[in-house]
């Protein structure tokens, strides 16, 4: 063969080759396109400001604000000075060299935190002189902040996402890094108040620096911002509930009885919110949370106490109800049946109430528990016992409200099964659940469920959803409902009735003023660790409810004292806005019921 | 008058091929390092491409005077030239600077020269001035030796430098050797023993070493009758066994670090993704997203966003992968097919032995950079550093191109001449 020839064959051969072999990879082989875009595209996440939050006169309480973080690129990083620059920062040399080698652990090409949230004067001193170290910048973002102090417990905190809930997470919309609500409206309604994410496509060379968007921005999405909240809690109504409740454990609860807006909803002792926002919340969340007075504990809806006295109402009306008594039957009690501050003698309902006679509603309980439909005691007791533990779950005891917020608690009231591991199945009569009624033994409830009780006895048989929203952006809270109960309405007037003359004369004396009307029943709550906790629900005025309150001051002895002080102050100062019992005010503010050596957290410390 | 004759002499096809080349080079150094944010003209000196225009100016300027020089310079003086460069490369070793790992610059004012890119001319025109002697036969073990002397004594001191990549590119004037009648069997054994080598490291050498016996088994059978094909079967299938069994002594004794890597990347470019396997794998991407149109001039993301290392030299070609897809590429293709075929037409068409060796040799070293540079970018051959003729950045590169190309332009404007004389 001419060589020539072959050599020809060889070069033409040669480019064949090449073009099959790239036909190959530029055209059948789709895998370099992908690999091309994965190199170069960059997806970018580009938060939206999460919604505000106003009170119910629409005053401002949680905003965002700018926070400014020191951002370092190795690479161009230049600092001639270095102590100079460590004294403009505040801090030490080591700190430095030490954030510097992090830094450059992370990337040397790439910008990271340098320093977080710096302080204001600091900032003002660093924007000065930042021009003199090149490589260092400040990035902008927001962290949450507050106008006021109080309400913590309802607002509740944002925080990084934790590892726990990305594991548990199935909408896969939150990643590590991520900020989510956590506790109170912040988490309830984090759906509402995050926004939407934005993303955004990145053209970026092989060090990762943005050369471009990518195809114009095609498939790039713009952050939306989160909706914004309107409270039903009136912020001036919260602050002063606060500030009645200083330096005290406990809560209140006050309620509009026709809408089942929140308007206060205290737990003391609380916190400044502030103390958990940006870079504070790793500071002191672990002080708050080992804090012996339980700071974090929203006490409102999570604490159970006995409901005591104020049960009282509840039996009244079942007891009518189920037909075993009328409002005006006069019973004899001799103090024989169980303990009681109610001397012996002629009890109908309204003095009942009104003196909050143990006796009476002992035997009026008997009434409905053993209603006579069997022979044996212990399983006449069963039927009568299922149908009063149900009337009493009627008035919202025992079961979640559906409040929204986080961690409501059931209480208890509890049910046949318990009783039959308790004792035995039919083992149990009348005698064995007898302190059930006057409200305490076995009972629980929350000061939140009190105070819904006082709403429904103020709207004479129905409650309104317990709710702290009242609208996000313009739309009215929709998981709000009406619950009717099953009592004719007229049961409820003599037991009123009743509550009215506990505060004209009876109990709950030192709450009463002639304008206020105020309508209730307090609670002396027996303690077996220490002293009584004092307890009060009731609403005002009697004939055109505007407030039900329910408060519980604990180790604070009677009912009678702290407790329907703080809650005829509330209903006053709701009311009339203004007070005019400057004593009762004095009186209260200076009661202090916290135990003695508690530590105690000294609150706006930032 | 005498201009006038000559341009006409001139062969303005290979001219023309030349031009596009280098243009199109140009114009594509220009969108390998394109940054739309800086948006910097063609023109601008700071830039690469703009660099690469004055060294496509002065390689004119170097054109013109390669015409001043009379067509029978070359032939007298191919001795010298070889002996200057060579003197050059012992120069560059002792007193040559070191540019990434190659100590194979040598300083001039500003700017630094290669003079292994000028010793392949160098080598070139002494390897055809040895062979266009009317008595060399390279049947003639002597002559075969000689010649392979002239080849290996440059390429030894390429290697020195530390510049394998060059180094090899000499191997390509056996092309020339090969059409003035050296035994084909050599080249064969070369090509099979390179084959096998790279077979090794694909498949395991058991199954290797009985594919070769049985290939020689049947060779045997074949060629019983044929005593002296007989010897040749089983001296092939000796060398080849060898090469087999030396792969793992080569690659581990023999090759430098980098270089095993970059051998053992071919086979399997995920080995390593971002260390050496890093440059095959990206070059592939660039090349592999250009699809059949490509994404357009300075439309190319992988090369200008540095994702493919050295996308202006040696790795060129991959912007014309990425921007002008396979159309472009194949174009190219067919551009440098149309030169080194343009080549061949013309060596053959001389009338002096010394200017067809001599353009075989163009063709070989030319070819040799062609086929090597675009196989390693799209994974088919070792990364081996050489640029691709006319169109990778470089001055040295460009200018050692021209006047490898133009003095064979210039003997073959004046092969009826060397006719008259005789």
């Amino acid at each position: 063969m001419d060589r020539s020839f072959t050599i020809r064959l060889i070069i033409v051969i040669t480019a064949l080759i090449f073009s099959v072999r790239l036909f190959y990879i530029q055209i059948l082989d789709e895998d370099y396109k992908i690999a091309a875009e994965n190199n170069v595209v960059q997806k970018t996440i580009e938060y939206p400001y999460r919604g505000l939050v106003y009170d119910s006169k629409d005053s401002l309480i949680i905003f965002n604000s700018p926070v400014y973080d020191l951002m370092v690129v190795p690479k161009e990083a230049e600092v001639n000075d270095t102590a100079r620059f460590c004294a403009m920062l505040g801090i030490t040399e080591e700190v430095f060299l030490e954030r510097f080698k992090k830094a450059k652990g992370f990337s040397s090409i790439l910008a990271s935190k340098f320093q977080e949230q710096l302080s204001d004067t600091v900032f003002a001193k660093v924007q000065d002189q930042l021009i003199n170290y090149p490589g260092f910048y400040v990035l902008p973002r927001t962290v949450r902040s507050y106008n006021t102090e109080s309400m913590a417990n309802i607002l509740g905190y944002v925080g990084e996402v934790s590892r726990r809930f990305l594991n548990r997470d199935t909408t896969r919309y939150y990643k590590q890094g991520d900020y989510i609500g956590i506790g109170g409206i912040e988490k309830e309604y984090e759906s509402n108040l995050r926004g939407r994410r934005g993303i955004s496509y990145k053209v970026v060379d092989v060090q990762g620096i943005i050369k471009d968007e990518y195809r114009d921005g095609e498939f790039d999405t713009i952050p939306e911002a989160g909706e914004d909240i309107h409270l039903t809690i009136d912020l001036e109504l919260q602050q002063y509930a606060e500030r009645l409740m200083e330096d005290k454990v406990g809560s209140v609860v006050a309620i509009e009885p026709k809408t089942g807006r929140i308007l206060a909803l205290v737990s003391a002792p609380s916190y400044d919110p502030q103390l958990l926002s940006g870079k504070n919340l790793s500071r002191f969340f672990g002080e708050l949370e080992s804090n012996e007075d339980k700071p974090l504990f929203n006490r409102p809806l999570q604490a159970r106490y006995p409901p005591g006295s104020m049960f009282k109402t509840i039996q009244g009306v079942i007891a009518m109800h189920e037909g075993v008594v009328s409002a005006d039957e006069i019973i004899t009690t001799d103090g024989s049946n169980i303990g009681d501050l109610a001397p012996p003698g002629k009890y109908w309902m309204e003095k009942a109430i009104q003196k909050s006679s143990n006796n009476y509603f002992y035997l009026i309980m008997k009434r409905v528990v053993e209603q006579k439909v069997k022979e044996s005691k212990y399983l006449d007791s069963r039927i009568g016992y299922e149908k009063w533990r149900n009337h009493v779950m009627e008035f919202g005891l025992g079961r979640k409200l559906g409040i929204d917020l986080p961690n409501e608690i059931n209480g208890n009231v509890p049910s046949i099964e318990w009783y039959d591991r308790q004792y035995g199945v039919e083992r149990w009569k009348y005698s064995n659940i007898a302190s059930l009624s006057i409200g305490q033994g076995e009972l629980l409830v929350s000061p939140l469920q009190m105070a819904n009780l006082a709403a429904i006895l103020a709207n004479r048989g129905y409650f309104i959803t317990p709710h702290v929203v009242e609208r996000i952006e313009n739309w009215p809270n929709p998981n709000i409902s009406k619950e009717i109960l099953p009592f004719d309405p007229s049961l409820y007037e003599v037991v009123l009735n009743g509550m009215q003359k506990v505060v004209e004369a009876g109990s709950g004396r030192r709450g009463y003023l002639d304008t206020l009307k105020l309508a209730g029943k307090t609670s002396t709550v027996q303690n077996p660790h220490g002293e009584d906790h004092s307890g009060f629900m009731g609403f005002a005025p009697l004939d055109d409810p505007k407030i039900a309150v329910a408060a519980y001051v604990e180790n604070a002895g009677q009912g009678g004292r702290a407790a329907v002080s703080v809650a005829s102050l509330i209903a006053e100062q709701f009311i009339f806005g203004d007070i005019s019992r400057k004593w009762l005010e004095d009186y209260v503010i200076e009661e202090r019921y916290l135990p003695e050596n508690a530590p105690r957290l000294t609150i706006a410390e930032n | 008058m005498r201009q006038d004759s000559l341009s006409q002499k001139i062969d303005w096809i290979t001219v023309l091929l030349f031009g596009l080349l280098v243009i199109s080079g140009w114009l594509n150094i220009y969108a390998a390092e394109y940054d739309p944010d800086l948006n910097q003209s063609i023109f601008d000196f700071s830039t690469s491409a703009g660099k690469q225009f004055v060294w496509v100016c002065m390689s004119l300027l170097i054109i013109i005077v390669l015409f001043f020089f009379d067509h029978s310079f070359f032939d007298s003086f191919s001795y010298i030239i070889y002996g200057v460069v060579l003197a050059l490369l012992l120069f560059v070793l002792i007193g040559g600077k070191e540019v990434a790992g190659s100590k194979s610059w040598i300083g001039i004012g500003g700017f630094g020269l290669q003079p292994s890119e000028f010793a392949k001319f160098a080598t070139a025109l002494a390897l055809a001035k040895f062979l266009s002697d009317a008595n060399r036969k390279l049947e003639n073990l002597k002559d075969l030796l000689i010649s392979f002397a002239i080849i290996i004594t440059p390429m030894m001191l390429t290697i020195l430098q530390g510049d394998t990549g060059t180094a090899l590119v000499f191997g390509s004037l056996t092309l020339a050797m090969f059409r003035e009648g050296m035994p084909a069997n050599i080249l064969a054994i070369a090509f099979s023993v390179v084959l096998v080598f790279l077979m090794t490291l694909l498949v395991s050498q058991t199954v290797l070493l009985v594919v070769i016996a049985i290939g020689v088994l049947l060779g045997i059978g074949l060629t019983a009758r044929n005593p002296k094909k007989l010897v040749y079967v089983i001296v092939v299938g000796i060398v080849v066994t060898l090469a087999v069994r030396s792969v793992d002594f080569i690659l581990t004794d023999v090759l430098k670090a980098h270089q095993q890597k970059r051998v053992l990347s071919l086979v399997n470019p995920n080995a390593d993704p971002l260390g050496i396997g890093w440059n095959v794998t990206q070059s592939k991407i660039a090349i592999g997203s250009g699809g059949f149109i490509g994404k357009g001039f300075l439309g190319g993301t992988q090369t200008k966003f540095d994702f493919v290392p050295a996308q202006s030299t040696d790795f060129i070609f991959c912007t014309i992968g990425e921007e002008q897809g396979w159309v472009g590429s194949v174009l190219l293709l067919v551009v440098f097919s149309a030169l080194l075929l343009r080549i061949t037409y013309l060596a053959e068409r001389q009338k002096s032995a010394f200017g067809r060796i001599y353009g075989y040799g163009v063709l070989g070293i030319i070819f040799f950079h062609f086929a090597v540079n675009i196989a390693m970018t799209i994974g088919l051959f070792p990364v081996i550093g050489i640029p691709l003729p006319f169109f990778s950045y470089g001055g040295s590169s460009l200018w050692a191109f021209t006047i490898l190309l133009f003095t064979f332009l210039r003997l073959d404007a004046n092969r009826m001449q060397v006719l008259q004389r005789f």
